[in-house]
């Protein structure tokens, strides 16, 4: 993070990205605590900023208000300054450790520790112990002590701080998970990367992953920030790329650039919702579609390869929704009608003339063959009942009753990464609704009502997990199930099922 | 398959024959039900489109079609011809019709199937749901209440048409179904599933005994 002032932004805005004042830069992880999501980001006092869906955030002041003297402790300050940006967050047992960048004039910097127990600022215990300074780099040395990000490590429980920031090196320092402070402090911190910042790891299948960011910061949409990777046997590295090439090389992997009307992402923080459900946060220099400030997002964490890869949130359209259990999509269980209309059995011989069965839609004459138009609900609908109609699944078709308009539902909420969607019959207002027995109907038409709200969150291997609001008179979660190939239902998420998967496809 | 009595020695060529035995048959190791009651099949135009096997099977055919649970040799007439059940053992997962229909030189193709069978089961269960698979179109009844159909031209697959979540009693229930094909080969498979969507092995066929 090379800047000298970042500003902590404000904004509200309509468009689809995480909606509120999602306005930040450098955001911590983000932390689950009593169902209320919180993260925290660069600027005067370290900004709170709270979620209770992970999808609406709103500002709730800052760290240090709960700091005793409001600002970083004596120590910290001598370190590195009175500049806070760039924390990151753990809980260690029953304590939350926020770890912070304290930079004077950099790379004389520091890494400051606050303790506390809540994460909740109305809560009476919501108070930060200065732990003072953890790790610091004197503006000489090859480091720059700022930007941390700190690991556990599932394997044994052991604690890691990674840090640094361009000049000099990614470095690595082992911490107590009882104090946050270092646990070994006379131990020389190890070098495990070069030309990067924001550092932070992760685990999964025996490997460890580092993902830091390169690139520049803090110039809008002139940013060229963008998410790198290298992964190693061991937390101690070597972390090597794709390619073989060591991150103390400067190789790295590209896990995300700018995409979109999106620039500039960095500052990767795991979100693991847990059954398999994982997530990322980030940050990206500019979103064109708020004016080009910095805000917070968070998108699906993917895995491919036995490497992450960034997923991608639903965006509203009209897709096919199609089984990974069953390959067969998902209708309104009406009579279809084959696109461009009824036909004699057919269609084997192709233009070289008919062989057996008939001709089918080979023209032997040579002469043009003509295009068929997409079918829609407006040429379909007349013959569809009126009220409520089952759901099935068929071989899609591309027939109309096959075809689903996915939208984001209006002051509706939503859930970490999206909105909640409303799923209509293309062209109607025909909506997939869950139903008091868990089961699916559509609806004739979209209330707004909880068991019309689609929750969609996108799993590891890029198929989609879809899940109402709320089934009447259940309090069990229940999502989307192919219990047979013709047959939907509502059935409890297994990550070990293709049953709950689901694509949206293109119609 | 075996088919008991009137085609058993037809069948025998398919080497596919067990004799039924007179106690009930328990599923087989995946829930597969495979004693069943089943009409020599009807001569229909064999559209399979939802509204015309909808159509097709709310058409009265017989006498008491959605309640009867017919015996062995029972027949009925429907429009000039005298149609008999025959009680069927398959030695798989499926029941295989065309080798019903061929083993008693009836047609094959364009052709109607009532089939009847009674699960019993030692105790309520509830959330339960009927899993089929048919070739072709097939609708289905638990205890009178319509609960799968599945349409248009299509092979039988495990699990393709599941009814929502029922409830079987204690007791005795009838499963029914329609099967209709409009050439080729024809079957059918089914079995129950439980909460889990695990199959269920726990309950008995115990059809009534042939006609005296």
């Amino acid at each position: 993070m090379r800047r000298a002032v970042v500003l902590a932004l404000l904004i509200v805005s309509p468009v689809l990205a995480l909606d509120g004042e999602p306005g930040m830069h450098d955001p911590s992880t983000v932390v689950l605590q009593d169902g209320r999501f919180y993260v925290y980001a660069t600027g005067n006092g370290l900004p709170i900023a709270i979620s209770d869906d992970g999808w609406t955030w709103r500002r709730a002041g800052t760290l240090m208000q709960a700091v005793p003297g409001g600002k970083p402790g004596p120590d910290v300050l001598a370190r590195g300054g009175n500049n806070t940006w760039a924390p990151d967050v753990i809980k260690s047992g029953d304590k939350y450790f926020v770890y912070y960048s304290a930079p004077g004039t950099q790379p004389k910097s520091a890494i400051g520790l606050l303790v506390g127990r809540t994460l909740d600022p109305q809560s009476p215990d919501h108070k930060w112990e200065d732990g003072g300074p953890v790790v610091w780099s004197d503006g000489v040395e090859d480091s720059n002590a700022i930007d941390p990000g700190v690991f556990r490590d599932p394997t044994n429980g052991s604690l890691w701080l990674t840090y640094g920031s361009y000049f000099g090196y990614i470095r690595l320092v082992e911490l107590d998970p009882k104090t946050g402070k270092r646990l070994y402090p006379n131990r020389k911190p190890i070098d495990i990367a070069i030309n990067s910042e924001a550092s932070i790891m992760i685990f999964r299948d025996d490997w460890y992953y580092l993902l830091v960011t390169h690139g520049s910061c803090c110039a809008g949409a002139n940013s060229s920030y963008n998410v790198r990777m290298g992964r190693a046997r061991k937390v101690t590295g070597p972390f090597l790329d794709n390619m073989g090439i060591d991150m103390l090389q400067g190789g790295g992997k590209l896990f995300l650039g700018s995409g979109g009307r999106s620039i500039g992402p960095g500052h990767f923080g795991l979100l693991d919702l847990g059954e398999g459900v994982q997530k990322f946060s980030l940050h990206f220099e500019a979103d064109l579609d708020r004016g080009g400030i910095s805000v917070l997002d968070i998108r699906p964490l993917l895995w491919r390869d036995g490497w992450p890869e960034a997923g991608a949130n639903l965006t509203a359209g009209t897709y096919e929704i199609e089984s990974a259990r069953t390959g067969t999509a998902l209708e309104m269980a009406v009579q279809g009608i084959p696109v461009g209309g009824p036909r004699g059995r057919g269609g084997r011989a192709g233009a070289g003339g008919a062989v057996g069965r008939g001709g089918g839609t080979g023209r032997e004459d040579g002469g043009a063959v003509e295009p068929i138009p997409s079918q829609d609900a407006a040429q379909m609908s007349a013959n569809w009942p009126a009220g409520a109609v089952d759901v099935r699944m068929s071989p899609y078709m591309l027939q109309a009753q096959q075809k689903w308009t996915v939208a984001p539902a209006p002051n509706a909420g939503g859930y970490p990464g999206s909105p909640y969607f409303k799923i209509t019959i293309a062209g109607t207002d025909r909506a997939l609704t869950a139903t008091r027995d868990g089961e699916l109907v559509t609806a004739p038409a979209f209330t707004g009502a909880a068991e019309q709200l689609w929750r969609v969150d996108q799993l590891a291997d890029a198929t989609y997990r879809v899940m109402p609001k709320a089934v009447p008179d259940s309090k069990e979660p229940l999502v989307l199930s192919a219990v047979g190939s013709s047959t939907p239902t509502l059935a409890r998420f297994r990550a070990d099922s293709d049953r709950q998967r689901w694509r949206f496809m293109a119609p | 398959m075996t088919v008991h009595r009137t085609i058993l020695t037809s069948l025998a060529i398919l080497s596919l024959l067990v004799r039924p035995a007179a106690t009930a048959k328990a599923p087989d190791a995946e829930g597969f039900l495979q004693r069943w009651m089943i009409l020599e099949p009807i001569r229909v135009a064999g559209q399979l489109t939802d509204n015309a096997v909808q159509t097709l099977v709310k058409t009265a055919h017989f006498p008491d079609q959605f309640t009867v649970v017919p015996r062995d040799g029972d027949s009925v007439k429907v429009g000039d011809a005298n149609l008999a059940w025959h009680t069927v053992d398959t030695a798989r997962y499926n029941v295989n019709l065309y080798h019903f229909a061929y083993g008693l030189k009836k047609p094959t193709s364009n052709v109607l199937f009532w089939i009847v069978t009674v699960v019993e089961s030692r105790r309520e269960m509830s959330g339960v749901r009927l899993a089929i698979g048919s070739n072709a179109a097939s609708v289905w009844w638990v205890n009178g209440a319509e609960v799968i159909g599945i349409y248009n031209d299509r092979q039988t697959v495990i699990d393709d048409g599941v009814s929502k979540r029922l409830t079987l009693k204690k007791g005795q229930n009838v499963v029914r179904a329609a099967v209709v094909n409009a050439g080729g080969a024809t079957d059918f498979c089914a079995r129950f599933l439980d909460g889990d969507d695990k199959p269920i092995r726990r309950v008995t066929v115990s059809l009534p005994a042939p006609s005296p």
